[in-house]
């Protein structure tokens, strides 16, 4: 009981920090500054690990796909295979995972530290809250980058397994790009997008959330680091699944209706 | 206006009935403290008592289960957030490990209240401050060092700076001597007399060093059982015949000269 009491009130002061963190940056925003130096950490130094990520991605996906589908004739499909599987799953899944594993823990890690060494009480001490000064920008960089790593992911993929179909199982590049306008929607591209603004609010908040609450020294700063990326791979895991079905509801749910007026 | 009136019109920080607990920890219990405009009170006692929570407490960071916190007449514990931090401008404090933020470099860490607080400062201000803080405390040309590559009681040093920048005028000490040689220690001590002087700031010292006691305090408390045991000017508190304190006192001293030898 006593445990279950513990979990309940560790998930309500998760969920007041993100309500806390959105109202300070609806009603005081951090500095631009801070929020630059948040996007290069997170975006541009992820860009080399989310490039690799996605191009040997999309190679191995079109390797798959060639050796599934030639045998019975559907080859020409391989593109759109490696398009629609970067786009609405592998690329934000993937992403989010190099995210998580690169600068979630490093954020963790970071602030835990800061709290173990009473730096967030001198932040505190100064009249500061560490609320807007350290969580605020994070918040605000993790949910613009995570979009935009993530398309950037879906293109190496798509590189990746175009290389792969065209220069070594020899497919034409039409054959490979043709099927994609038909069968591509705004859809798939969208809810890829919704489901890496999600990731990113869910990483940055969970390594936050842990790091501002790190007790007991470079012990606790270590447990608390191993425990965000456990925490974070497992919500994106169980996140993704119940995003894809509540949108793909949603999407045939209002389709219907379209189609009804 | 009564007498009892005009001594609380003096009292900066008055502490009342202060009760907070840790889980089944019971770590204040009903603690009661005033202290006067412009003095140092230094709050002694044995180690994991509760002082650094008390300062806590004071500081608005941590809130009490009862009672309650005054500074310059604003109760700090019955505001919400944004008035707390409001209110704790005018306040500061140097933690035991000198906190200094490890991603900024010393002249950044004593520059971050004014860019923080004060938007219309010039660089060239901010920068002419920051030299002046860190020439008070003899860190002289050390705005690019970065933490990291500073001694102990340079840490302790440069985190005052990081406090005489913005002139505080309530000055929260925590430990400010631990884990320093008494050559230092000593040049801490001379350093928070100072700035009491220069800035005519109200401070609460806790600390278990007899010595820095004695050197920074205008009065001095000891603190035992979550509450404050004994409370009196320094001539008198050292000359009590209090049983328990005096047993402290002894035990103190006993403690000092035996580092001193040691170091010697």
């Amino acid at each position: 009981m006593k445990k279950v009491v513990s979990l309940l009130n560790v998930v309500g002061e998760y969920i007041t920090l993100i309500f806390k963190v959105i109202w300070i940056i609806l009603h005081r925003p951090p500095n631009w500054r801070l929020i630059r130096d948040q996007m290069y950490d997170i975006g541009v130094m992820s860009l080399p690990v989310v490039a690799i990520t996605g191009f040997s991605t999309g190679m191995v996906l079109a390797a798959q796909s060639f050796f599934q589908l030639s045998d019975k004739g559907l080859a020409s499909a391989t593109g759109l295979m490696v398009t629609k599987a970067m786009m609405v799953e592998l690329g934000p899944v993937l992403t989010a995972f190099m995210v998580t594993g690169r600068v979630g823990a490093a954020m963790c890690a970071e602030l835990g530290t800061m709290r173990v060494t009473e730096q967030i009480d001198a932040i505190r001490s100064m009249a500061v809250n560490p609320l807007r000064h350290l969580v605020a920008p994070r918040f605000i960089a993790g949910i613009i980058t995570l979009p935009l790593l993530t398309v950037f992911s879906c293109l190496m993929g798509m590189i990746g397994g175009f290389v792969v179909a065209v220069y070594y199982f020899h497919m034409t590049p039409n054959d490979f790009l043709d099927p994609l306008p038909l069968h591509i929607t705004t859809f798939d591209f969208t809810s890829g997008l919704f489901k890496a603004f999600a990731f990113g609010c869910i990483i940055i908040t969970i390594a936050c959330y842990r790091g501002m609450t790190t007790k007991g020294g470079a012990a606790g700063v270590g447990r608390a680091t191993t425990n965000s990326v456990v925490i974070c791979y497992t919500v994106i895991l169980i996140g993704n699944f119940l995003l894809t079905i509540a949108m793909n509801n949603c999407y045939n749910y209002i389709s219907s209706l379209l189609e009804a007026l | 206006m009564t007498e009892t009136e005009k001594t609380k019109e003096k009292n900066i920080i008055v502490v009342h009935d202060l009760w907070k607990a840790y889980g089944d920890l019971q770590v204040l219990k009903g603690l009661s403290l005033e202290v006067p405009q412009g003095s140092t009170v230094v709050i002694l006692g044995r180690s994991g008592v509760g002082k650094s929570v008390l300062l806590r407490q004071i500081l608005g960071i941590e809130l009490p289960d009862k009672g309650f916190v005054e500074v310059n007449g604003l109760q700090i514990s019955a505001m919400n957030e944004s008035e707390r931090y409001e209110a704790v401008k005018s306040m500061g404090m140097l933690f035991q490990g000198a906190a200094l933020f490890d991603s900024m470099n010393v002249g950044e860490n004593i520059a971050f209240y004014l860019r923080q607080h004060d938007k219309k400062i010039r660089e060239n201000e901010i920068q002419e401050r920051v030299a002046d803080a860190l020439e008070g405390v003899n860190l002289k040309d050390m705005q690019k060092k970065m933490p990291s590559d500073l001694s102990g009681g340079m840490r302790k040093r440069a985190a005052l700076a990081r406090l005489i920048v913005y002139r505080p005028k309530v000055i929260l000490y925590d430990e400010p001597t631990t884990g320093l040689d008494p050559i230092t220690a000593h040049h801490i001590n001379e350093l928070i007399v100072s700035t009491q002087k220069k800035l005519n700031a109200t401070s609460i010292v806790v600390t278990h060093d007899l010595k820095s006691a004695v050197e920074v305090g205008n009065y001095l408390a000891f603190h035992n059982d979550g509450k404050i045991y004994y409370f009196a000017p320094k001539k008198e508190f050292l000359q009590s015949q209090d049983p328990m304190l005096a047993d402290f006192l002894a035990n103190a001293i006993l403690t000092e000269k035996y580092l001193q030898q040691e170091t010697a």
